[in-house]
């Protein structure tokens, strides 16, 4: 018998019956003409060493990986990219720190001189308090990189206009936000990602705000293609069985989303047949 | 000549070459990129764009984030 602490195994898809779990493992998702198996982006903000970065993205299951470009110093971010690299994962540059439109392009031009992909995160940021999106110079800043041929996914508020009007200046994939970059605080307008996501058929990406599994799970409950987090990992007491957890969730919110959930009633209804008939 | 590197005030040779620069500050990263004065330097031009006195350049490597 096993001990009341220890923690049950696991269930991946592996375990489901083989039929099922043919039919989850052939739900690919589309990004510009790219395929993934995983619906999991894992940024690497925040990781406290390599050994647990490449713990974090194996156990994620991740295939596609954020990285950020900085100035130059003698620091071990070139010992970082052979990690990655080892686990096999794309990278997607970001445009991390950007206040405006003009820094935002160049800093995309920038990154797709270093890593060689003209795939970028458009990421910029209105104020350092809150790290929520300009939607002003954001959108100007998605026109003149899609104009000059870049792959844009756009880091977003969670507001379905705007995330229309991303979609219609040409960007591959909207991201809105669950709630501020770090703060954990999940997914604050479920409604607002329900509809964005109604609104537009590039694919949607839940990017930031994530605490816990629950909210991964919520995120592709609520009809999202993807989820993107970094911190929910990367500062977790365990990141590894934390990014175990988040690769779980994200497969049972998907899941669950193509099941159909039940309808939410106000009254009880009997699981079980009335005792007289 | 001086120029700016990365917000530093940097002595270079008076022919030196974006080339140049990034030999003696890239660390050994391969995937760095520069930026000239706010714009994008391509790779294949580094060995062929002279710097000039006030120059102010960016050299930029991958790094964790977002």
């Amino acid at each position: 018998m096993s001990s009341p602490t220890q923690s049950p195994a696991p269930v991946t898809t592996s375990e489901l019956a083989p039929a099922l779990a043919r039919e989850e493992a052939a739900d690919p998702f589309t990004i510009a003409g790219e395929t993934f198996t995983s619906r999991l982006l894992l940024g690497t903000g925040g990781v406290p060493s390599l050994e647990t970065l490449e713990a974090a993205v194996r156990a994620s299951g991740t295939q596609l990986v954020t990285v950020a470009l900085r100035r130059v110093e003698a620091s071990s971010s070139a010992s970082m990219l052979e990690v990655l690299d080892r686990c096999g994962v794309r990278l997607l540059p970001n445009t991390a720190g950007c206040r405006t439109a003009r820094e935002a392009v160049l800093t995309a031009q920038l990154a797709r001189e270093a890593f060689g992909t003209p795939w970028v995160k458009l990421e910029v940021i209105g104020d350092e308090h809150t790290l929520l999106p300009d939607a002003v110079e954001l959108l100007d800043a998605a026109e003149q990189l899609v104009a000059d041929g870049f792959t844009v996914l756009a880091y977003t508020t969670d507001d379905p206009i705007l995330g229309r009007r991303l979609a219609d200046a040409g960007c591959a994939a909207v991201m809105p936000l669950g709630s501020p970059i770090g703060s954990g605080l999940g997914i604050r307008n479920p409604h607002n990602i329900a509809l964005l996501r109604e609104g537009v058929d590039v694919p949607v990406v839940l990017d930031a705000g994530i605490g816990t599994a629950s909210d991964a799970a919520l995120a592709m409950e609520l009809g999202c293609d993807a989820v993107l987090l970094a911190t929910a990992v990367t500062r977790a007491a365990d990141p590894e069985r934390m990014a175990h957890a988040m690769r779980l969730a994200v497969e049972a919110g998907r899941a669950a989303h193509g099941a159909g959930r039940i309808p939410r009633r106000y009254w009880a209804r009997a699981s079980s047949p009335d005792v007289e008939s | 000549m001086q120029v700016t590197v990365n917000g530093e005030a940097t002595e270079l040779a008076a022919d030196a070459t974006v080339a140049d620069l990034v030999a003696a500050r890239s660390g050994g990263h391969d995937r760095v990129a520069v930026a000239l004065n706010g714009d994008v330097v391509p790779r294949s031009s580094w060995p062929d764009t002279r710097l000039s006195p006030g120059d102010t350049l960016e050299v930029l490597a991958p790094t964790a984030g977002g």
